[in-house]
């Protein structure tokens, strides 16, 4: 729990209605929202960390094995989970869930023709450590076409959902790719403020890649923070 | 001066069932949360159900949202805070609308107590779903609590005309206590959000 909280960067984040994402159209809230200072119930939080990733669940080409590999592109992800003085938010879970290397969720909704893999089942979740960084291992996954409007592909994306110290710091998300030319298409990601959408992009990072084995790839997440400036020197 | 922008908010999309409500929906991943709160038996009050439908503009259900609460115990102690330091209690739970044949959430926690002097009993919602870009959060105050809601400082702030949105009924039924909230996303009953 946290002692108390930054307000929401409305600069930062998307509107809830936008023209180009057409499901916003009956779903986003249309009346202002009523503000409400941040008290007990904002500013402690459910506590998942470490203790809730079970098994195989940081490795996303191990947790949904059958009788293989997956197929794909191996990658690592990892970055710092912060707040907005840059102070590390520990211990917190990070979970994420994502489409195969051919651009299939295993969801039963998702009835786009492109392979499901018998070895891959796209979902899993990690903690961040005492610095406040997370790494997941998962194979990168693909492009995939959505009913939006004629011939529209959401980019190649991880999302991804944490928690941080309290109710009012809970983030959904989605990590994009670098160099992906669909982003500049995709109304998801121009529904973000121009001036902050390349927070969602990952870096690839030679540094994280792993010798004939995974390519890395860095994401830095900052959550909202303590409202009061830091007096550290 | 903060020197680290907020990480922008995402749809949590249409697909997100596996990667966080897996075992509401029969996929073969371990849950970290589910429709029944945490700690149920330590939280000390009696069980009630809360359920409801998330409804867009046109009035129709989504059956691809998901909701969760986090809320105090029945002695008002909100989870991982000094008082409730070692209750089982986790005060969390999640469910997704995409199981139940009526498209509802239903969730089976037991009735918070008071957090703190002057609010009244609530338990704290965040809405997620496709086609919403950003989550939604709003409370749910109780029917049953008419004296503790009029002098509660949060409700107050809202415009009485919309303070019903935040109400949910009850109801006794074969199944117990249940408490009914149906979410509106937009329409002329659209339910009060929060800028928390
Ligand atoms: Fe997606």
């Amino acid at each position: 729990m946290s002692d108390s909280l930054s307000p929401r960067d409305w600069a930062s984040h998307p509107a809830y209605r936008d023209p180009g994402y057409k499901s916003t159209g009956l779903r986003g809230p249309t009346q202002p929202l009523v503000t409400l200072p941040a008290g007990i119930g904002e500013l402690s939080g459910p506590r998942f960390g470490k203790d809730f990733v079970f098994g195989d669940d940081a490795d996303l080409t191990r947790n949904g094995r059958v009788n293989g590999e997956p197929q794909g592109e191996r990658i690592i992800v990892t970055g710092r989970v912060m707040d907005e003085n840059g102070r590390a938010v520990p211990d917190t879970l990070v979970e994420v869930w994502q489409a195969n290397a051919a651009g299939r969720y295993v969801h039963s909704r998702d009835q786009h023709d492109a392979p499901l893999d018998p070895n891959f089942l796209g979902a899993g979740r990690c903690a961040t450590d005492a610095d406040g960084v997370y790494r997941f291992l998962t194979v990168k996954p693909g492009a995939y076409p959505w009913p939006n409007h004629f011939n529209a592909w959401r980019p190649n994306h991880i999302h991804l959902s944490l928690f941080g110290p309290g109710f009012g710091t809970r983030l959904v998300t989605q990590m994009y790719f670098p160099g992906d030319p669909l982003l500049d298409l995709d109304p998801i990601f121009k529904a973000t403020p121009e001036p902050v959408r390349t927070r969602l992009v990952a870096d690839f990072d030679i540094e994280v890649t792993q010798e004939a084995y995974a390519l890395g790839y860095r994401f830095d997440i900052v959550l909202r923070g303590s409202a009061a400036t830091p007096m550290e020197g | 001066m903060a020197t680290k922008g907020q990480t922008p908010s995402q749809t949590v999309g249409p697909y997100f069932a596996y990667g966080l409500t897996p075992e509401q929906y029969g996929y073969r991943l371990k849950s970290i949360a589910h429709p029944t709160v945490g700690g149920l038996e330590a939280g000390g009050g009696p069980r009630i159900l809360v359920e409801g439908r998330v409804l867009d503009g046109n009035g129709d259900p989504i059956d691809d949202a998901m909701i969760e609460i986090w809320q105090a115990d029945a002695q008002g102690r909100y989870p991982g805070t000094d008082k409730a330091a070692n209750s089982a209690f986790t005060g969390f739970a999640r469910c997704g609308t995409g199981t139940d044949k009526d498209k509802r959430f239903i969730f089976e926690t037991v009735k918070p107590g008071a957090a703190d002097e002057g609010q009244a009993p609530h338990i704290n919602v965040i809405v997620f779903a496709r086609g919403l870009l950003s989550h939604a959060y709003t409370r749910l105050y109780f029917a049953d609590e008419a004296e503790a809601n009029a002098a509660d400082p949060v409700l107050a702030r809202v415009p009485e005309t919309r303070r019903g949105t935040l109400i949910a009924a009850r109801h006794e039924t074969d199944r117990g206590v249940v408490y009914r909230f149906d979410i509106h996303l937009q329409g002329a009953a659209e339910t009060v959000f929060f800028d928390v």
